[in-house]
C-alpha cells in the first residue's frame, strides 16, 4: 500500500502523470463507441419494461400452502417474465406477471394451474394496469428536466458555463451508457432501475464537480503565468486529485459490487441485481467520465477563448526560447501566492 | 504570504472542536432516546419488504352514466387516489388498475390503515350550491320545515322545533365528509369583516322564513314540473335515515338543482333543497387545512384557479343581494352539505375559506381531498386483505449481507490506505449511520416515510459520498503535510478548502434531491427525501464530527509525530523539505494556539 501512497506523493508534485488531456481524443473515441453501442442497443433491443410500468396479468390462486419462492419460479418458468408473488391474509396467492395480454395471460394460468397443482378454474385471471401510472413517469421527466436547467445555471454561476456545458455532457454519457447496458443485458425496468438512474445521476454530477472544483482552484490566475497551458494545468489538477478520484470510487463501488456479486451471486435474479447493476454500471461511469471526458472537454472549450489562445502562444514561446531560465521567478511567486493552485506550488517548489 | 485569511478561519474553528461534538452527541442522543420513547426502534419498511394490506375498490356504475367506468377515468382515479394515500411521497404506497373497474391500493405495514381506507374510498366530488330552502332532517309533516330553524346559526334552536333527536354520532360511511357540519359559518374571502353577528342573520332569517317557503323558487331557468318534484322530494326527504341520506342526490347532474342531507351545527341532521352548482370542486387550485389564528378555529383555505373564481365572484355576488336563506352557499362534498354560509358581499380574488367544526385532522383532510381533486368516480371497497412482501425476506437478508460485506471491504480498504487516519473516516460514517437510521425510524411515525428496496440500496451508495468527504478532506491535509506543514496547521488549513468543495459538490446533490421531491409524485418522491436526507446529514457529520475530530487527533503526538501508522506520516507522504520549511510556515498561523497546547 505504501506504493499507492509513494503514488499519491508522484502524483501530487507532478513526478509522474497520465495525460488525460493530451490522450482524450482516444477516450472520446473509446466513449462515443461505448454511447453508440448503447444507442443501437436501446434502438434495436428497446427497454425491457417491468410490470409497473406497463402492467401486465394478476392471478389470484385459491388458498394454498406453496410457497411464494416456489410459485414464483414456477409463475416465471410459465410466462418468461419477472413474477411478483404476495401471499394475502387469507391464504390466496397473488401473482402478478408482466407483459402479458389476455390471450396469453390464460395460457399461463393453465401452466400455472397445472404446476402447483390446482384447478384452473380456481385460478382467476385479470389484468392489471401499472403501478407506475404516466403520471408519475411523466412528473420524473419533468423534474429531470427542471434539475437539468437548475444545475447547469448553477455551475455556470459557482464554475462557468463550459464546465456546466462539460458537467452535463458526461450526464448525458453517464445515463446513455447505464440504460444502454440495460437493453444490452435484458433485464426488466423496474422502479428500481428508475431510481437507481436517479441515484447516477446525483452522484455522476456531484463526482464531476468534486473535480471541477480542484481544476477550478488550480487554473484560478493561470494567465499570470507562462509556465503550462490551460490543457496542461488541467492535466495536472486531474492527476493531483487522482487518488481522491480512485479512493472515492473504490469507496463507493465496492458496497455496490457486494450487492451485485455476492447478493446477485447467491440468490440469481432479483431486483437486487437489477438495482446493483445499474448503480455497478452508473457509478463506474461516473467516475469515468469525470475525469476522462467532463475535464478535457473543459480544457477543449477553454483553449477557444482568446486568453487561453494567447497563453497558449506566450507559453510557446517561452518554451521555444528554451535556453533561458525555465521560469522567471516574479511570475511564478505570484501563482503561488494567489492561486495556492497545488501545480503551481509543486512547480514553485521544485526551484 | 496568506497569512490573514489563514488567521481568521482555524482560530474560530479550531478554539471549539468541543462544542460541536457536544451539539452532534447530544443530538444522537437525543434521537435514539427518542426512537426508544416512540417505541419506533426499526425504520418501517416498505410494502416491497415488509408486506402491508391491501385495498380493492370497486367503481361503482352510476344511473344515466353508461360510460363513466372507462379508462382515461379510471387512470384519473388512480392518480388522485395515489396522491391522496402518498401525499407526501414518502410512505411507498402503490396504486394500479386491476381489470376493467377494480383499483388496488397497497399500503405498507404499520400505516394508519383506517385513515388510508377512508381517503382512498372517499369520491370528494365538491360543488358550492346556493341554497334555496332549508328543512330540519324528518320528513316534513306540516306542508314546509321552517327554514329558519337550521339556518339561523349557532344560536338557533335547530332541530329541538320539530322534536328530532339530535343524532350526535359522526356519519357511519366516511368520518372525512362528515366534519364541516356547522351549517352558518360565514363563508367569506381571507382578511374579510369580520362574520356579521348571528343574531342579525338569525333576524333576517325569521323575517324571511314564510316567503321562503312559500315561495322557493329556484333559479329561473329550472322546469316547474321538474321544480314541483323536486319539491316533493325535498318535502318527503328523511335526512334521518341513512339510505335516503345516500340516495338524495345521486345520480343529479351539477347543473340541476338537487336536494342533500348533512349535520348542522348541532349535529342534528338537516335537508337543503339545492341550485344548480355555481362552483365546481375542480375549479379550486389549492386548499389546505389552517389555524385561524384570531379566532383559534381550524378552516380549510381554498385558492381557485381563474375559472373559478370567476364564478365565485359572480355568483357570490348574486347572492349577496338576496335574503336569508338564499344568500347562502352550500358546500356539498359527495353529496352532503358540509357547510353553508351565508355571504354578504361579492367575493373576489379567488381566495375563500370554509369555517365550520373543524379540528386539525379533519379540516387538513378536507383541504387534502379538495386539492388532490375529486375521484371521477365513486368506488366501494370489495376487499381488504394483508399481503406479504413482494420481495421475499431472503432478498432483504442477502441485500444486507451482502452490504456488509461490502461496507467491510471498505473498511479494510481504507484502513489500508489511511491508516490511522481510517479510524476518523469509520467512526465518521457511523456517526452518519446512527443519525441516518434514528431520523428515519422517526420518519416512519412522524410523516409515514417507509424505506423500500431502492432507497436501502440508495443509503448503501450514500456511503461513497458520505466517505467522499472525508476523503476530500484527507487528502487535502496530506497534500498540505506534502508542502511540509505540520499537521496542526495542515488540519487547519486544508479545512477551508475542502469544505468549499464539500459544500460545492453536495449542493449539487441537494438540488437534484429538492427538485425531485418538489416536482415529482410517488417513488420518485420518497428516493428524492432519501437522497437529500443523506446529504444534509453528509454536511452535518463533516462540519460538526469529522472536522472537530480531526482537530482533536491533531493534538495527540500518534497523529502529529506522523506515526507510521498514523496515515500522516510525512516521509511516507513523500513531503519534500521535511522540517526546515515547515517550522517557518508553521509558526505563523500556529503561534496563537502553540503555547497552550503544546
Amino acid at each position: 500500500m505504501s506504493k499507492l501512497g509513494d503514488l499519491g506523493a508522484k502524483l501530487y508534485r507532478g513526478e509522474v502523470g497520465y495525460d488525460f488531456v493530451g490522450k482524450r481524443m482516444l477516450w472520446y473515441a473509446v466513449s462515443i463507441l461505448i454511447t453508440i453501442t448503447a444507442i443501437v442497443a436501446l434502438a434495436v433491443q428497446g427497454l425491457n419494461m417491468g410490470i409497473e410500468f406497463k402492467g401486465g396479468a394478476v392471478f389470484t390462486t385459491p388458498k394454498t400452502d406453496v410457497t411464494v419462492a416456489k410459485a414464483t419460479e414456477v409463475a416465471e418458468e410459465a410466462s418468461g417474465h419477472v413474477a411478483i408473488v404476495q401471499k394475502l391474509g387469507n391464504g390466496t396467492m397473488r401473482i402478478q406477471v408482466s407483459g402479458l395480454d389476455t390471450d396469453q395471460a390464460n395460457g399461463v394460468k393453465t401452466k400455472i394451474a397445472a404446476d402447483l397443482g390446482m384447478k384452473e378454474q380456481d385460478v382467476n385471471a385479470d389484468l392489471v394496469g401499472p403501478s407506475w401510472g404516466e403520471q408519475i413517469a411523466n412528473k420524473a421527466w419533468t423534474g429531470l428536466a427542471v434539475f437539468m436547467v437548475l444545475v447547469v445555471v448553477y455551475l455556470a454561476i459557482a464554475f462557468e458555463w463550459r464546465m456546466a456545458v462539460a458537467a452535463l455532457i458526461a450526464l448525458i454519457h453517464d445515463l446513455t451508457i447505464t440504460v444502454g447496458i440495460y437493453a444490452l443485458v435484458g433485464f426488466e425496468v423496474t422502479p428500481g432501475t428508475v431510481i437507481g438512474l436517479l441515484t447516477i445521476l446525483g452522484y455522476s454530477l456531484y463526482d464531476t464537480v468534486v473535480v471541477f472544483d480542484g481544476l477550478k482552484e488550480a487554473s484560478k490566475d493561470i494567465t499570470k503565468q507562462t509556465r503550462y497551458t490551460y490543457s496542461e494545468m488541467a492535466n495536472r489538477s486531474l492527476n493531483g486529485t487522482l487518488v481522491r478520484s480512485i479512493n472515492t470510487t473504490v469507496v463507493a463501488l465496492l458496497p455496490v459490487a457486494g450487492l451485485l456479486f455476492i447478493g446477485g451471486g447467491f440468490l440469481g435474479a432479483g431486483m437486487l441485481n437489477d438495482i446493483s447493476l445499474s448503480l455497478f454500471v452508473g457509478l463506474a461511469a461516473g467516475a469515468y467520465s469525470s475525469i476522462f471526458i467532463a475535464t478535457p472537454l473543459v480544457a477543449d472549450l477553454k483553449e477557444r477563448e482568446p486568453a487561453m489562445k494567447a497563453l497558449r502562444k506566450r507559453v510557446l514561446a517561452k518554451r521555444a526560447s528554451g535556453a533561458r531560465d525555465e521560469e522567471p521567478e516574479g511570475t511564478e511567486e505570484g501563482t503561488e501566492v494567489v492561486a495556492q493552485a497545488r501545480a503551481g506550488r509543486a512547480a514553485g517548489r521544485r526551484r | 504570504m496568506a497569512a490573514p485569511k489563514k488567521g481568521r478561519r482555524p482560530a474560530g474553528a479550531q478554539g471549539r472542536p468541543g462544542r460541536a461534538l457536544a451539539v452532534i452527541l447530544i443530538a444522537m442522543v437525543a434521537l435514539t432516546a427518542g426512537m426508544f420513547i416512540s417505541k419506533q426502534t426499526t425504520p418501517r419498511l416498505g410494502i416491497d419488504l415488509a408486506g402491508g394490506t391491501s385495498i380493492t375498490l370497486k367503481a361503482k356504475s352510476e344511473p344515466g352514466k353508461p360510460d363513466a367506468i372507462n379508462e382515461t377515468n379510471m387512470n384519473t382515479a388512480v392518480g388522485i387516489i395515489e396522491r391522496r394515500v402518498n401525499g407526501l411521497g414518502v410512505s411507498e404506497a402503490e396504486v394500479q388498475t386491476q381489470g376493467r373497474d377494480h383499483i388496488i391500493v397497497n399500503i405498507p405495514k404499520g400505516t394508519n390503515e383506517k385513515q388510508a381506507r377512508e381517503q382512498v374510498g372517499t369520491t370528494a366530488q365538491l360543488y358550492f350550491r346556493p341554497v334555496l330552502a332549508i328543512g330540519a332532517g324528518g320528513p316534513a309533516t306540516e306542508p314546509a320545515p321552517t327554514p329558519s330553524a337550521s339556518a339561523s346559526g349557532s344560536k338557533a334552536e335547530g332541530g329541538a322545533k320539530d322534536g328530532k333527536k339530535p343524532s350526535g354520532e359522526p356519519t357511519p360511511s366516511s368520518s372525512a365528509t362528515s366534519q364541516g357540519r356547522a351549517v352558518s359559518e360565514a363563508l367569506k374571502a381571507p382578511g374579510a369583516t369580520p362574520t356579521p353577528s348571528a343574531g342579525e342573520s338569525k333576524k333576517a332569517d325569521d323575517k324571511k322564513a314564510d316567503d321562503k317557503k312559500a315561495s322557493p323558487t329556484p333559479t329561473p331557468n329550472a322546469p316547474t314540473a321538474a321544480d314541483a318534484a323536486l319539491q316533493k322530494k325535498f318535502a318527503t326527504l328523511d335526512c334521518t335515515k341513512k339510505e335516503q341520506r345516500a340516495a338524495a342526490g345521486q345520480g343529479v347532474l351539477p347543473s340541476e338543482p338537487t336536494v342533500a342531507c348533512g349535520l348542522n351545527s348541532q349535529g342534528q341532521w338537516a335537508k337543503w333543497l339545492l341550485g344548480p352548482a355555481g362552483v365546481e370542486g375542480k375549479d379550486i387550485k389549492d386548499a389546505k387545512g389552517a389555524l385561524d389564528q384570531q379566532r383559534g378555529i381550524w378552516i380549510v383555505q381554498m385558492q381557485f384557479n381563474d375559472r373559478g373564481a370567476d364564478q365565485f365572484a359572480k355568483v357570490t355576488g348574486e347572492l349577496a343581494t338576496k335574503q336569508q336563506p338564499q344568500n347562502q352557499f352550500a358546500i356539498v362534498l359527495d353529496g352532503e352539505v358540509v357547510s353553508d354560509p351565508y355571504v354578504s358581499q361579492s367575493i373576489t380574488g379567488g381566495n375563500a375559506e370554509i369555517s365550520g367544526s373543524f379540528n386539525q385532522q379533519s379540516a387538513q383532510d378536507l383541504g387534502n381531498m379538495l386539492s388532490y381533486g375529486a375521484l371521477p368516480l365513486s368506488f366501494q371497497e370489495d376487499s381488504v386483505t394483508t399481503v406479504t412482501a413482494a420481495l421475499g425476506g431472503e432478498q432483504l437478508k442477502a441485500g444486507l449481507i451482502a452490504g456488509a460485506i461490502g461496507l467491510a471491504l471498505v473498511v479494510i480498504y481504507l484502513v489500508a490506505y489511511y491508516r490511522g487516519l481510517a479510524l476518523i473516516a469509520i467512526v465518521s460514517l457511523l456517526a452518519s449511520a446512527i443519525l441516518t437510521y434514528t431520523i428515519m425510524a422517526l420518519l416512519g411515525k412522524g410523516i409515514g416515510f417507509a424505506l423500500n428496496l431502492p432507497a436501502v440500496c440508495g443509503a448503501i451508495v450514500a456511503i461513497g459520498i458520505t466517505a467522499d468527504s472525508f476523503i476530500v478532506y484527507f487528502e487535502r491535509i496530506r497534500d498540505e503535510i506534502r508542502e511540509g506543514r505540520t499537521l496542526r496547521p495542515a488540519v487547519e488549513r486544508a479545512w477551508p478548502r475542502a469544505r468549499r468543495t464539500i459544500l460545492v459538490s453536495d449542493f449539487v446533490s441537494f438540488l437534484a434531491a429538492a427538485v425531485l421531491f418538489i416536482v415529482t409524485v410517488g417513488k420518485v418522491q420518497g428516493f428524492a427525501f432519501t437522497l437529500g436526507l443523506t446529504t444534509l446529514l453528509d454536511v452535518v457529520v463533516v462540519f460538526l464530527f469529522t472536522k472537530p475530530i480531526m482537530t482533536l487527533v491533531a493534538r495527540t503526538k500518534f497523529f502529529a509525530d506522523g506515526h507510521p501508522w498514523s496515515g500522516l506520516d510525512p516521509k511516507r507522504l513523500g513531503a519534500k523539505p521535511p522540517l526546515r520549511r515547515s517550522r517557518r510556515t508553521a509558526s505563523v498561523p500556529a503561534g496563537p494556539v502553540d503555547p497552550k497546547e503544546a
